[in-house]
């Protein structure tokens, strides 16, 4: 399938199911499945640097804070729509990214790692003490009154963008698998120094897909302030995102954009039942269970399964 | 006139900590030559290989290829440029198949310098493998190839990058002898192409059966360089490889 | 005047002892970073599981948490041995451990936290010990107990590993192994073996400095991720592997917090050490004493 091709489909089965949902009328759906949704852009997103590059990235929760905190700022600076919100919020983790990768992608790919996660607490810090954004106290971000497309409540307009978002995101991961740079980061990943004595430019491609992971994390942050029509530091930096955005490609499988898509439906769903049935940090220790046994005894995560399955079938 | 060099190796000295590994090497390798550089085991073969292909840096001394000096440039820029160099340790690509192996360099360093339309890519990687003979395991995984299999995906992955000059580390060691004759076979087949060829071989039997010119390192320096036959007779060769 | 010069007196002595505590929790790392190349970013997570060992204990029974967590160490010196074993086994062996193995840490990190949570909540605790509230005075200068201990032991602990990673053979067997695995095999020595004793040291300094931590504040699971930049900061500024460094780039971030809190006050202090360590890897990471 062409990349136009698999866009078009992930456009319209985005649309098609944005609007059959709309008939649900259980308002818990679109807040579970909004969340569900971030998880799967944050996934797929992680996963360009992560699981095609091979760079661990501990900071996913910092760049989805910029992209929330960006929207905070517009708002509050100029009462800017959410469409700009999305816009500016992208670019500037985008652009965090890029700096970050700069300054640490020459280094062995575990300074990166370690230097993710430190650039998580200092943005963590920087915001509690950045009065301007709500400071430790929080900040509040009131949802439109109207209502585009005749939807009932705000909550479904968030959904219906996070879903749009989310195909965005997997259309993009796509297009990189598949592409040249696909081919020269999946190289960086196996042996660098061997990629680089093949031509692979290693330096700018791993800085590119840094920062295209990056931006995509923090598109999934946009829409964060308005969903609770509240932000506060710790939610907006909360240690889920980082450790599920690594758990959902791991166990999904990391060869491909399909691996976090399965991992985060499967993951997201499975803690949003939980949540609801025993209490939210049960929901944590099942996943980080999850993410030792599946990177310990099923590296390659379920579409390796899958894969092992298909070519045993072929032979 | 002088024929122009097309590598041009000048007092190159790389240390390590301490340790100086190579000290102040003059080397020179013109269009289409064919050269054995041998030495013994730890006397800095490699070091050398990874200073001209740009993965270490050296501390002093200049490296010109095709006139151009390329100390300053990263190790992508210069195989672009046709300086491909072979892994002595086996570096493959694992997750990848042998023929995608050789898609890596075909797309990123081949196209830069000859027109290769895209879909001829594939076709070209495949018959590269032929000519290495690992046409029949095009299709497997490359972390599951044998040493030896490994050995020869280094080369051709090195030939897919269609190089002016290529550097084979030592591409033979355990190889059969049938296998080193198809080797070399393969390598002479380059010279036909023009493209010069750089081998580092303990096979003595191959490197002289191969080379136009021998040069020796011993303990970072170059001991010797000319005629093979006359730099085996070379009394300071013969000493440095049998001992005192 | 005069009580500023007070104050600079009191945040040096301050950044000084917290400097040796440092030292303590990043000793560890030191080792299995720097030595092992093992990246345990998991290292505080047995920090704190050494905090609460102690806890229970002296809440219990009274004994000193500092008595208490070299009683124990030999346990942490087992799981460690365990936990490489698993390391070693399922990532490094695959050549796994640059994406996988640093996930796995990851998560063990994490499910100790969480594990910590469930059973003893978010709630801080704390030890009685007869030190802590005793504070010697020097003029103007404070010396709190309460730091002081913990500062002094650290600087036995720490001393004691660097003497016996270089007069022992075992210690060189583990210097040895990061540059040149061959000549141990060698010399007849499994590297791997040297590797497990060696990570189960420091995670065994990881459990001691766990009590020093619960000594000189109250303790809370989630406090262990703030520690992962300070511990990899003191061992990226001090160049790695070396554990004299390791004591300069610990009292360098001691002074760095000291002074932080001191004059902007405490809600910026754990962005210094990540601000530091970010600033060292973009800049100098080498270390402050390499090249
Ligand atoms: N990265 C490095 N760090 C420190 N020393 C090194 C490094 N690479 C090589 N050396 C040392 O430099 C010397 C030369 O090594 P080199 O690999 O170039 O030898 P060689 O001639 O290729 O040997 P062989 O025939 O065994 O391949 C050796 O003593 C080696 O130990
Ligand atoms: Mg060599």
């Amino acid at each position: 399938m062409s990349n136009k091709v698999f866009a078009f489909v992930a456009l319209a089965v985005a649309l098609a199911l944005a609007a059959v949902t709309q008939l649900i009328p259980n308002e818990y759906f679109f807040t579970a499945a909004y969340t569900v949704l971030l998880f799967v852009i944050l996934a797929t997103a992680w996963n360009i640097l992560g699981g095609y590059t091979g760079y661990v990235n501990f900071g996913s929760a910092a760049f989805f804070a910029i992209g929330a905190y960006t929207t905070v700022f517009f708002y509050n600076a100029f009462k800017a729509p959410l469409a700009v919100g999305i816009v500016a919020g992208t670019l500037v983790a985008g652009l965090a990214g890029l700096g970050l990768g700069y300054l640490t992608l020459r280094l062995r790919g575990v300074f990166f790692a370690i230097a993710s996660l430190a650039l998580a607490v200092v943005l963590y810090v920087f915001v509690v003490n950045w009065d301007y954004v709500g400071g430790a106290r929080g900040a509040y971000v009131l949802q439109p009154r109207e209502i585009p497309f005749g939807m009932p409540r705000y909550i479904h307009l968030i959904y219906s963008v996070q879903l749009l978002m989310a195909a965005f995101a997997l259309v993009v991961a796509r297009a990189i698998e598949k592409s040249t740079m696909g081919r020269g980061l999946a190289a960086i990943r196996d042996d660098e120094l061997a990629a680089e004595c093949s031509g692979v430019p290693t330096l700018r491609l791993k800085i590119f897909s840094t920062m295209v992971s990056c931006a995509l994390m923090g598109m999934a942050g946009t829409t964060f302030p308005y969903y609770l029509s509240y932000i506060e530091p710790s939610s907006a930096f909360s240690l889920s995102y980082a450790v599920n955005s690594i758990a959902m490609p791991l166990i999904g499988g990391m060869m491909s954009w399909m691996g976090p898509l399965i991992g985060a439906v499967l993951l997201g769903t499975v803690q949003q039942v939980v949540q609801v049935t025993v209490s939210s940090a049960w929901n944590l220790l099942i996943v980080g269970v999850l993410l030792v046994l599946f990177v310990t005894l099923a590296p390659n995560g379920i579409m390796g399964w899958v894969d092992a399955w298909r070519r045993r079938k072929g032979r | 006139m002088m024929i122009e060099a097309l590598l041009e190796v000048k007092g190159v000295t790389k240390r390590f900590g301490g340790f100086t590994a190579l000290d102040g090497v003059d080397f020179l390798v013109r269009p289409g030559e064919r050269v054995g550089l041998i030495g013994p085991n730890g006397s800095g073969k490699s070091t050398l290989v990874n200073c001209i292909a740009g993965t270490l840096r050296n501390e002093e001394g200049s490296i010109r290829f095709e006139g151009e000096d390329i100390c300053g440039h990263a190790a992508h820029r210069r195989i672009r440029m046709g300086l491909a160099r072979s892994f002595q340790i086996p570096k493959p690509f694992a997750s990848m198949t042998v023929l995608d192996n050789l898609c890596v360099p075909l797309l990123y360093a081949a196209r830069k310098h000859e027109k290769l339309a895209p879909g001829r890519i594939v076709e070209e990687a495949v018959r590269i493998l032929e000519l290495v003979g690992l046409a029949g395991r095009a299709h497997a995984m490359s972390g599951g190839l044998t040493q030896v299999d490994m050995r020869k995906l280094e080369l051709a992955r090195a030939m897919a990058a269609k190089p002016k000059l290529l550097i084979s580390d030592e591409a033979m060691a355990g190889l059969s002898a049938s296998e080193v004759d198809d080797i070399l076979a393969l390598l002479f087949g380059l010279k036909e192409q023009g493209v010069a060829v750089i081998m580092i071989e303990h096979v003595m039997r191959a490197v002289m059966k191969f080379s136009e010119r021998i040069a020796v390192l011993v303990a970072g320096r170059k001991i010797a360089d000319g005629d093979p036959q006359a730099v085996v007779g070379n009394a300071e060769v013969v000493k440095a490889y049998l001992g005192e | 005047m005069e009580i500023s010069t007070a104050l600079l007196l009191n945040a040096i002595i301050a950044g000084l002892l917290l400097g040796g505590f440092y030292a303590a929790m990043s000793v560890g790392i030191s080792i299995s970073f720097g030595m092992l190349d093992v990246v345990n970013i998991a290292h505080p997570a047995f920090i704190i599981l050494g905090s609460y060992i102690a806890y229970i204990v002296n809440d219990r029974f009274g004994f000193d948490p500092i008595v208490v967590s070299v009683v124990v160490s030999p346990l942490f010196f087992l799981l460690g041995m365990v936990l490489y074993r698993i390391y070693y086994v399922c990532f490094e062996r695959r050549g796994q451990e640059s994406l996988r193995g640093l996930a796995f840490f990851f998560g063990i990190l994490f499910i100790t936290e969480v594990a910590l949570v469930l059973i003893f909540g978010v709630d801080y605790r704390m030890v009685s010990t007869r030190y802590g509230d005793v504070t010697w005075r020097a003029g103007a200068v404070d010396f709190p107990m309460r730091l002081a201990v913990p500062f002094l032991v650290s600087m036995t602990m720490v001393i004691g590993v660097q003497v016996f990673l270089t007069r022992t053979f075992f210690g060189r067997a583990v210097l040895a192994v990061a540059q040149d695995q061959l000549a141990l095999r060698l010399m007849g020595v499994d590297p791997v073996r040297v590797k497990e004793l060696a990570f189960a040291l420091s995670i065994a300094t990881a459990g001691v400095a766990g009590a020093f931590l619960i000594v000189i504040q109250p303790v809370q699971p989630a406090i262990g991720r703030e520690f992962i930049g300070l511990v990899f900061a003191v061992c990226v500024l001090g160049g790695m592997g070396s554990i004299l460094g390791t004591l300069l780039g610990a009292f360098v971030l001691g002074l760095a917090e000291s002074f932080t809190s001191t004059f902007f006050g405490p809600s910026w202090a754990p962005a210094v050490s990540f601000g530091l360590l970010l600033a060292t890897l973009a800049f100098r990471p080498s270390g402050l004493l390499g090249r």
